[in-house]
């Protein structure tokens, strides 16, 4: 907060003075109509010279500063959200769409062999849902929709801010883009899932903008409690008119309208819409978009959460984590072979065993190595083959890796492949890498063996391990998980072994293993039919019926249209380990509420002894016992009560703004913390505040 | 008056001890009464003589209904038997009530307020005592534990609305619960010296030659469901001050036991029939806490400011002294009671303020029979939702959500009685005719007003007696305070045992709020303290502190 965004807040806090508008807080409500009241009053005092008028117009402007401050609060969180929507908006600038229609072009015309549709350029906004737009480097994707014809490298970065390009193509599970992103290269056919106005970006910007906010159910709630708070200190002041009146001791409207507004809930009255707003925000900072408030809140209650083991727990791809060399066999030979095998093979795993192998052998003195480092054109590769599931390489006579007369072949594989094709070659699988095999199973690897034949008998060299490895730092976010009450169940497409030692290596709580998309579904079912709610993370299209009955569903972007469309929140980055902060937000958004109002009402306490006694000590003596703060005069008690009471407004929207302090405790750890800093802090500050404020009022003598 | 500490703590001591090893038990008797299936042979006479199907589970809405039809015709009827007292028997010659005191009476009773508009000795006979009023202290004490294990059922429940069978837990409350300990009570009290006779009105001849009036009658089994039931009623306008109610220290001590044993013992039925102990535990600690500290804190205002403001020793009974006011008086303003062993009236300033302080706490501490207990954990979904909400929750009350709905009844109920007292105290004070009932000049007379109306709104029923409330406005004005007070809160209590029974319940986990433990009870002492008696503070200020702080 700064004095920009101050000045930007501040027309439209004032615009917010409309009651109509207001009438949906009722403690800033009831403010707003003590502040009219107390014009009145105090003009009308003014006018018969009244020597309290000063007084009276002292406290009648710090009501409207209260009224105002509330309204600012708003204001800013509401500011923060603009910036960002109107630079969405810079990118939803209407294009030329070119539509294509469903006549085929007549034959003869073609410049081409193949057949094609007619074309017709029509503006964005006409574009139906059904609709087939072709997109061709260098354009703007007019509107949201499914890629069915064709692959693209697409510039997201209006959306995602991120400046990598992203792969979009037809059939699969990354075929949706969305309108107002740039196709960089090669053209694609999409079909049209969003109209005019109803599209991801349109959507997205409403949503920062606080345009479709609605209250949500704990909201609601809160201020029914807010609500009756008010009332009650309402009729309590109001009753005490009659009372004071029968002691003689009757005070100005204005003094009573102030003990009113020091004592109905101003302070969490005022930032509850900014808290709503922040949480929201924070959330679109991490590049997460929620659908409503309400799913925000949710995230805060979820119980149980369903993660992807693929790219969420481990990092996706097998990676090779060590290297067993059979007997009679040195390490560094079966090294060297595993690497020459994998020198061609492109995928994870084979990049994985070279990395490993270079980690390895790093700093040993490179005997044969640095002749199989680069491969020559003469050296024949093997692919990896469904019926043969092995790959290697077949080095020439003469390649430095191959000191013998005939053609070397080196090949790394499944168990069984390589175990028959070494058989087939006169040699035999050793029994202590027949145990290493079976023991890399049992804890959930994948042996690969490692072979190579020079003309003679073909021997097996060693195991190597591919295993899933699990990411950095998840076993403690489980912990934290666990101490929070928050059960984490892993879902895998692995058989029982594999899934049951990644499980177990990263600490989650439950697994399903061999899991299919209905899986995931039952799962969710059964979760909630004990009464837990349930968060997930999915992408793809058969992914939607799960994230539609989850509680809280996050779709990856770079998902499917029917994966986003089912979630209740996308995340832009893809990143499925968000879930994780994603319901921590929510406990912040929650957590910020309650402390809040605990403070608030806290505050009342010290309010009570400034304006009490500056009531009634003037009639009953002995109440001035109560003045433990000391205050100056009657009057500088009650104008010092009424200045906290809106001072601390603004000294809290920050906090509001950046939420409470969110640890990962147990809710005993939660609840003593907070309630010692907000429930007792909230006792003991007013107490300091006003005594403070006091002593400033008291060095002017027209009030003190 | 002095206080002797060591004595205070010695009786304190005993009672706790004696309430501390009974309630146990008894919280279980009381919830195996409760949750049985079984019905005694009496029971199932009744309910066939009444047509009352006990099987029955009834809708929320069914369960209330059922409870003020019945309220409703215990109010008129014994409207028409203190009218008709004249004609019926057992009237020792007295005649019909009058139509406003009756109306006052009745409503008081069937609210378990029992506040005393009239004087009984020379009002109502033993008919009326015995057949009218006594009834209505088994039967509205009755209502008050039908109405928390309502409350109860619906939090163990899941996916129903119905919350058992009005009828049969009157029944069983009545008749299991309050009668047999009733038996057993009133034999204790005889044995310490309270009167049990059918004598009537003896005239004596003192030997000065003056007449001296001593009545009699069936006092202890009056006083026995008097203060078992929290009604507070007395057999004699002087209630527990009278010698032949309360004669001596030892009896006095057992009257205090009887006041606390069932509100006390609540908490235990609660946690077991929640299946968790500590839930129970942890309500008794709060309650205890403000007990104790209530009554140090009226042994210190009694012995520090005796003879202060109207209290020159006049209207308290030497006999008991400091000590056993002390216990009296905040056992009998912490549980709905009302019984009173000495004039309140007469309390020092801050003592009598101490007494509304208790009771403005909305009677929770322990609280009437059922009342206390249902008061306190409509308390308990405030703190559950703040503290809830602290944790990074949506607020859940044992498994079940605090949304909207329930914050919306919960939200009523904290308004009336609050409203009530205030509505109620500012109108009297601001008309003439109205405040001069209170004859009092100054602050005492406004705190005699103040205290009328949060002692009716609370069902409490004990008074700052220098008012006279039995003309026509006070007399209705009360009456209204006192049977809104009761049944509103009570049909907001079952509206919201119906929303947590229609709910499923939510598993517990390391992230739920805990609703037992010390932090929990220091959350819900602040919540009671802070969002209850604060709203008094400046009525207060202006009655029992005005005239009691003094520089």
């Amino acid at each position: 907060m700064n004095l920009t965004t101050l000045r930007a807040a501040l027309p439209l806090a004032l615009s917010k003075l409309n009651p109509r508008l207001m009438i949906h807080s009722p403690v800033m409500f009831t403010v707003l109509i003590g502040s009219i009241l107390c014009t009145a009053v105090s003009i009308q005092q003014l006018i018969l010279g009244s020597s309290t008028a000063v007084f009276s117009f002292s406290v009648t402007v710090w009501l409207w500063l209260t009224v105002l401050f509330g309204n600012l609060a708003e204001s800013i969180a509401e500011g923060r959200g603009k910036a960002q929507a109107d630079s969405l908006r810079s990118a939803r600038t209407s294009v030329m769409a070119r539509r294509r229609s469903s006549a085929l072009v007549p034959a003869g015309q073609l410049a081409g062999g193949e057949p094609d549709y007619e074309e017709e350029m029509v503006p964005g906004t006409d574009l139906v849902v059904g609709d087939m737009v072709i997109v061709v480097a260098g354009e703007l994707i007019p509107s949201d929709g499914d890629v069915i014809e064709g692959l693209a490298s697409v510039d997201e970065s209006a959306i995602t801010g991120e400046s990598a390009p992203v792969i979009r193509e037809s059939g699969g599970d990354r075929s949706s883009v969305t309108g107002g992103t740039m196709v960089l290269s090669d053209r694609i056919v999409v079909r049209i899932t969003a109209a005019s106005g109803k599209t991801f970006l349109d959507r997205m910007i409403s949503l920062v903008e606080g345009a479709t906010r609605q209250k949500t159910p704990n909201e609601i709630a809160l201020n029914v409690l807010l609500a009756s708070l008010t009332i009650v200190f309402v009729v309590a002041i109001m009753t005490l008119a009659p009372m004071a009146a029968f002691a003689n001791a009757l005070p100005s409207p204005v003094v009573l309208v102030a003990l009113v507004v020091c004592l109905i809930p101003t302070t969490i009255g005022a930032l509850v819409p900014a808290i709503g707003i922040a949480g929201m925000d924070r959330l679109i900072q991490r590049n997460v978009l929620a659908t409503s408030g309400r799913a925000v809140e949710t995230a805060g209650d979820v119980t149980t959460l369903l993660l992807d083991k693929t790219g969420t727990i481990t990092y996706g791809n097998r990676r090779a984590v060590a290297f067993i060399a059979a007997d009679g066999v040195s390490e560094e030979e079966l090294i060297e072979t595993a690497r020459l095998s994998s020198l061609a093979d492109e995928t994870p795993e084979g990049r994985s065993i070279v990395e490993l192998a270079d980690e390895r052998t790093e700093g040993v003195e490179a005997g044969g190595l640095g002749a199989t480092q680069t491969l020559s054109a003469d050296v024949e590769i093997i692919e990896f083959s469904a019926t043969t599931r092995m790959s290697g390489l077949n080095l020439p006579v003469g390649h430095p890796a191959n000191p013998g007369t005939t053609i070397r072949e080196v090949r790394k594989g499944a168990g069984s492949a390589v175990e028959r094709y070494v058989s087939e070659r006169g040699g035999m699988l050793p029994a202590e890498v027949q145990q290493a095999v079976e023991t890399i199973s049992g804890t959930g690897g994948t042996p690969l063996l490692v072979a190579s034949h020079n003309g003679e008998r073909a021997q097996i060299l060693g195991v190597i391990h591919l295993a899933d490895v699990v990411k950095p730092g998840m076993k403690e976010r489980f912990a934290e998980l666990r101490a929070m009450g928050i059960k984490t169940i892993m879902i895998t497409g692995d058989n029982k072994i594999t899934a049951a030692a990644i499980a177990a290596e990263a600490g989650v709580d439950d697994f399903v293993a061999e899991a299919t998309p209905e899986d995931k579904l039952a799962v969710i079912k059964a979760e909630q039919e004990s009464g837990r709610l349930v968060a997930m993370t999915g992408d793809g299209t058969n992914d939607a019926p799960a994230l539609a009955a989850a509680d809280v569903g996050v779709a990856m972007n770079s998902g499917t249209s029917a994966a986003k469309e089912a979630a209740n929140m996308v995340d832009l980055d893809s990143d499925p380990t968000k879930l994780i902060d994603i319901v921590g937000i929510g406990k912040q958004l929650l957590i910020t509420r309650g402390s809040l109002t605990t403070f608030s009402v806290a505050n009342d306490v010290a309010k009570y002894f400034a304006i009490v006694p500056a009531l009634f000590a003037a009639t009953f003596p002995g109440l001035g016992l109560l003045n433990i703060m000391g205050l100056s005069s009657p009057e500088s008690a009650i104008l010092s009560a009424v200045i906290f009471n809106a001072l601390i407004i603004v000294l809290l929207v920050p906090l509001a703004l950046r939420g409470v302090k969110y640890r990962a405790v147990s809710a005993a750890q939660a609840l003593s913390r907070n309630l010692l800093v907000y429930g007792l802090g909230g006792m003991i500050a007013p107490f300091v505040g006003i005594k403070a404020i006091d002593l400033v009022l008291s060095l002017f003598p027209t009030i003190g | 008056m002095e206080l002797h500490a060591f004595a205070l703590t010695t009786q304190l001591v005993i009672l706790i001890v004696t309430l501390g090893a009974l309630h146990q038990p008894m919280g279980k008797y009381l919830a195996a009464t409760f949750s049985s299936h079984k019905h005694l042979a009496v029971e199932r006479g009744l309910y066939k003589l009444s047509g009352v199907e006990p099987r029955a589970d009834q809708h929320w809405k069914v369960y209330l209904r059922s409870l003020v039809a019945f309220s409703l015709v215990s109010i008129v009827a014994l409207i028409a038997f203190q009218l008709l007292q004249g004609v019926l028997p057992f009237n020792q010659g007295l005649g019909s009530v009058d139509p406003w005191v009756a109306m006052n009476t009745a409503i008081s009773f069937v609210t378990n307020t029992n506040w005393q508009t009239y004087a009984p000795e020379t009002t109502l006979g033993f008919g009326v005592q015995m057949l009218g009023l006594a009834v209505q202290n088994f039967l509205s004490a009755a209502v008050g534990l039908a109405v928390v294990v309502a409350l109860i059922r619906g939090l163990v429940r899941s996916q129903t609305s119905n919350l058992g069978n009005f009828w049969v837990d009157l029944t069983r409350g009545a008749l299991r619960v309050l009668l047999p300990i009733s038996i057993i009570g009133a034999v204790v009290l005889i044995i310490t010296g309270v009167v049990q006779n059918w004598g009537g009105t003896d005239i004596h001849t003192l030997v000065t030659g003056a007449q001296q009036t001593v009545p009699g009658g069936p006092v202890a089994s009056q006083e026995v469901i008097k203060l078992l039931g929290t009604n507070g009623g007395g057999y004699f306008n002087a209630n527990s001050a009278h010698p032949f109610e309360n004669p001596n220290a030892l009896s006095n001590l057992f009257e205090v036991f009887l006041i606390l044993l069932i509100p006390f013992s609540l908490p235990a039925m609660y946690g077991r029939m929640v299946g968790d102990k500590r839930q129970g535990y942890t309500l008794l600690t709060v309650m205890s806490a403000f007990w104790l500290i209530s009554t140090a804190l009226m042994g210190w205002a009694l012995a520090a400011f005796a003879g202060t403001g109207t209290s020159v020793g006049e209207g308290l009974e030497q006999r008991f002294g400091a000590n056993g006011t002390a216990l009296f008086a905040t056992a009998t303003t912490l549980t709905s009671t009302g019984a009173v062993n000495a004039a309140h009236d007469s309390l020092p300033p801050l003592a009598g303020g101490l007494a509304m302080v208790n009771m403005m706490l909305g009677e929770v501490a322990p609280g009437g029979v059922g009342s206390g207990l249902y008061g306190l954990l409509v308390l308990s979904v405030v703190a559950v939702f703040i503290g809830g909400l602290m944790v990074g929750r949506t607020p859940e009350m044992l498994g079940k959500k605090v949304g909207a709905g329930q914050m919306k009844l919960v939200a009523v109920y904290i308004l009336v009685t609050p409203t009530l007292v205030l509505l109620g105290t500012a109108i009297t004070v601001s008309i003439p005719a109205l405040a001069a009932a209170a004859p009092a000049q100054g602050p005492h007379g406004f705190s005699e007003v103040l205290y009328a109306f949060t002692s009716a709104a609370n069902n409490n029923g004990s008074a700052f007696g220098g008012i006279t409330s039995s003309g026509p406005a006070l007399a209705t004005m009360l009456a209204l305070a006192m049977f809104f007070g009761r049944f509103l809160p009570i049909a907001l209590v079952l509206a919201l045992a119906g929303s947590f029974a229609k709910q499923r319940k939510i598993p517990n986990t390391a992230g739920t709020l805990a609703t037992h433990g010390p932090l929990f009870a220091v959350l819900l002492g602040g919540i009671v303290l802070i969002l209850t008696a604060l709203t008094y503070f400046p009525a207060l200020a202006l009655g029992p502190a005005a005239e009691g702080l003094l520089k």
